[in-house]
């Protein structure tokens, strides 16, 4: 093929494109790989806020949002599960630089701020279920629930996920493996907060103010 | 300039080359941090205040969640524009077209749907039952 020689002045063979260096190391693939995941469970994520917003007054003579929703909780949800992510954003700095102290306390408040999303979260159900609104009730509850609730599922089990990897860096230490699953699971873990934000937005902001 | 050998796993730290002259990646997560509050804060504001318009609450909203989207994206994920981010950046516009497709696409038949359904049991029933 006949391409330019150079690129802003600077010699091709400097530029070594990504096609022209192999197979990319192995840290790039199970990322990427993560990422095509992460990536299909927020299609699955749109569907389940796509059939929430065309059922969202379908309360059938029910409860609606603005009755049932309290923007307290809420607002402390939020706030918990950002902070939750920042600091697994500084235990990944700790794990590249193999600091294991750094590491378990990053963890150890990533997986605070995320069991007092979760408790708080299911304080609200429970409380809402305690009113009579259960799932049962109206499509719109049956679509708050499958919504929120399969947030909630993921944050479990990123939760049962980052205890499982802190026993492995005990056991095994900062192997390379090791590694590239805490790689997944930060991805993962930021990933929800993206999610999070649609939930607080959609759900809670626009089901009490509009 | 320098040469990309392999593209970048998403969530991954940039580059040692980029890191040099670049902010530490500790205080690049403590900026993204601070935003995301801010913004955070802004949207429980604009749904509680009787200050804005309130056609364009949900509207405003909307803007503040995607651009705190944006934001983790960019500083937890560090999704950059860079050449050896291209593949995850591409993957992510794909993501992106589907979920478009999905929420728009559901909500625009639900909606024409449900106005076909209703129309002749409310109105057309009646005008009939009248007759």
């Amino acid at each position: 093929m006949n391409v330019a020689t150079t690129i802003d002045g600077v010699p091709l063979e400097a530029l070594a494109s990504a096609s022209e260096a192999g197979p990319a190391p192995k840290r790039i693939v199970v990322a990427y790989g993560f990422w095509i995941f992460l990536l299909s469970d927020i299609v699955m994520f749109a569907a389940l806020f796509a059939s929430y917003a065309v059922l969202v007054h379908a309360t059938a003579g029910g409860p609606t949002g603005a009755q049932l929703f309290n923007q307290t909780t809420v607002a402390i949800e939020t706030v918990c599960l950002l902070v939750s992510s920042y600091t697994c954003g500084l235990m990944s700095l700790a794990i590249n630089s193999r600091n294991r102290f750094g590491t378990y306390l990053g963890a150890l408040i990533t997986f605070a701020l995320g069991a007092a999303f979760l408790t708080l979260e299911l304080r609200e159900f429970a409380d809402m279920i305690a009113h009579g609104a259960t799932p049962q009730r109206s499509a719109f509850l049956s679509a708050f629930f499958t919504l929120v609730g399969c947030h909630g599922l993921h944050v479990t089990l990123g939760l049962i996920w980052l205890v499982v990897m802190m026993v492995q860096v005990a056991v095994m230490g900062f192997a390379t493996s090791v590694q590239h699953r805490l790689l997944c699971f930060s991805l993962f873990w930021h990933a929800l907060d993206i999610v999070w934000v649609g939930v607080f937005t959609v759900v809670y902001l626009m089901g009490v103010s509009l | 300039m320098t040469d990309v050998l392999h593209d970048r796993a998403p969530g991954d730290i940039p580059s040692e080359e980029m890191e040099a002259s670049a902010p530490s990646q500790a205080l690049i997560y403590t900026l993204g941090l601070l935003v995301a509050l801010i913004l955070t804060a802004t949207s429980f504001w604009v749904a509680n205040t009787s200050l804005l318009w309130p056609g364009g609450v949900g509207l405003g909203l909307a803007v503040l969640a995607i651009a705190q989207m944006g934001i983790h994206l960019v500083f937890f994920l560090h999704i950059t524009t860079g050449s050896d981010s291209t593949n995850n950046i591409l993957a992510l516009a794909f993501g992106l077209l589907i979920v478009l497709v999905v929420v728009a696409g559901t909500m625009w038949i639900v909606t024409d749907l449900n106005d076909n359904m209703l129309m002749p049991s409310s109105n057309a029933m009646n005008m009939r039952m009248q007759r």
